[in-house]
């Protein structure tokens, strides 16, 4: 079970989840704020719309293609 | 770093998965590119939340048991870099690799088609949803509405349910008409007759679409037109989705003639560039049987065994009869181009709104003018809608495909100059 830091909050999840996943199991699911401000989540769930962008351990990578390891830090307001 | 392959075959779904299977006797030294962590596409999406099917499961044990088959996951495409050469990134590094042969099995992606309120954290697409469940998001007692068109939506919603999801609503664009013509065809193709059965949903409703998402921070609710009438549902998720369009970006940057959205291809699976080879979806919506199909196609015909691959063509002809049907029964009905307001959003990469858009003559235009498209998706949601709404052609996708680092671009240093 990893257990991985998002926003700064510890999260252990079971094997296998993706981040788009632990982001709405440690809070609200948001990935990211719009041009305009907008708070955004996941919308296609298959690395197509890149409304998951969020900063991996420094590296913008798409939360919902990418699995949680052990000591992540997960930041969506990078 | 660079590597080679005699056959290189993008995307591990089903095509590419029975691509590899088919090839891999000739002792081509194969290698298989796939964005996501584990092989399967989206059908067969794996996940702490999913249940991937034995036929699957057997497949991709077979295919990564195989000596000449190298799988890469998480691995995109970046740029075409010469001649057969291509330019890939995974999570760690970036390097070109040659290739003789190439199959395309890029799948499809939803049709999202924008309508007030979708970009409200909560809204996602159908399949979207599905395959943000499948990899572990939590729907455990929420309400659930499904919006959309096609099978998909029940797909979703089963999904949905078997996660602990209060599925309140499932709404098919479709005529009951043209659904219950649909059904009663099911009998030629017995297996997904048994499908539909096991995913028969006691909220489901034709006739039905989404007309808007209601909230202001996150999604509260859901109004729905149903047979005329419009209904409001309380909800904490709407997913909804029109349909699958073809992955066809990278064929095109490659110079693949289209038929329709899709890659055209002949009865060897062959695109109109010498060595480029497509099968599944990104050739034309039909179904999973179907994709592994044209993918067995697909890698005979890659290693020149023509004899092999013409055996599967009845078989194909079968399962292209079901896409024909499945693809007249879900056609999207005209009023669904009518759903965004002025202030709705259609490009959610850079915020553009349906106003500074309608009007304009062309997808070039409008992305000249309002930065539609230009975003981190590169039009791949809103050039899509773009099409649907106005009729406009895309573009041919330039380099790079997807957002890469620059570390990946700097690969192209060691070609020699042109």
């Amino acid at each position: 079970m990893p257990e991985l830091t998002l926003d700064g909050r510890a999260l252990r999840v079971a094997e296998g989840t993706s981040v788009a996943a632990a982001l709405a199991l440690a809070g609200d699911g948001c990935t990211r704020t719009s041009v305009s401000g907008q708070r955004r989540a996941p919308l296609c769930g298959m690395g197509i719309c890149q409304e998951c962008r969020v900063s991996i351990d420094g590296r913008r990578r798409l939360a919902c293609q990418t699995l949680c390891r052990d000591g992540m830090q997960v930041e969506t307001r990078a | 770093m660079s590597a080679h392959a005699d056959v290189l075959i993008i995307g591990a779904g089903p095509a590419g998965l029975n691509a590899a299977l088919a090839a891999a006797p000739s002792g081509a030294r194969i290698v298989l590119l796939d964005d996501n962590p584990w092989p399967g596409g989206q059908i067969w999406r794996a996940g702490p939340q999913a249940s991937v099917p034995a036929q699957a499961q057997r497949l991709r044990e077979h295919v990564g048991a195989l000596n000449n088959v190298q799988h890469h996951p998480q691995t995109r495409v970046i740029a075409a870099t010469g001649p057969r050469q291509l330019l890939v990134e995974d999570a760690e590094r970036g390097w070109l690799i040659d290739y003789d042969t190439l199959i395309l099995c890029t799948g499809a992606r939803e049709l999202l088609l924008p309508f007030p309120g979708w970009t409200l954290p909560g809204v996602t697409g159908a399949g979207g949803l599905q395959a943000l469940v499948k990899g572990g998001l939590p729907v455990r007692d929420q309400r659930v509405v499904i919006a959309g068109s096609g099978p998909l939506l029940l797909a979703s919603a089963a999904t949905a349910r078997h996660n602990g999801a209060q599925v309140v609503g499932v709404a098919e664009q479709a005529t009951r008409g043209a659904v219950a013509g649909f059904a009663a065809q099911l009998p030629r193709w017995p297996n997904k007759l048994l499908q539909a059965f096991g995913l028969f949903d006691r909220h489901y409703r034709t006739d039905s679409h989404v007309v808007e998402a209601l909230g202001t921070e996150r999604l509260e609710g859901v109004r729905l037109r149903q047979h005329g009438k419009l209904v409001e549902l309380a909800c904490e998720r709407l997913a909804c989705g029109f349909g699958l369009i073809p992955n066809s970006q990278l064929g095109q940057a490659l110079g693949c003639t289209l038929h329709g959205q899709a890659l055209a291809v002949d009865a060897w699976q062959a695109t109109s560039e010498p060595g480029l080879f497509a099968a599944g979806e990104c050739t034309g919506f039909g179904g999973s049987e179907l994709a592994l199909v044209e993918g067995t196609i697909a890698g005979l015909a890659a290693v020149g065994d023509r004899q092999g691959a013409a055996r599967h063509w009845p078989q194909r002809a079968r399962w292209q009869g079901f896409a024909k049907a499945l693809n007249h029964a879900f056609a999207l009905a005209p009023q669904l181009k009518q759903l965004a307001r002025p202030d709705t959003l259609v490009c959610r990469c850079e915020d553009v709104p349906y106003s500074k858009l309608a009007g304009q003559r062309d997808w070039r235009e409008a992305k000249l003018s309002s930065r539609c498209g230009m975003g981190a998706c590169q039009g791949r949601v809103c050039g899509a809608a773009a099409q649907h709404l106005f009729g406009w052609q895309p573009s041919a996708p330039r380099p790079p495909f997807s957002p890469a680092r620059i570390e990946t671009l700097l690969c192209l240093d060691d070609t020699p100059p042109a």
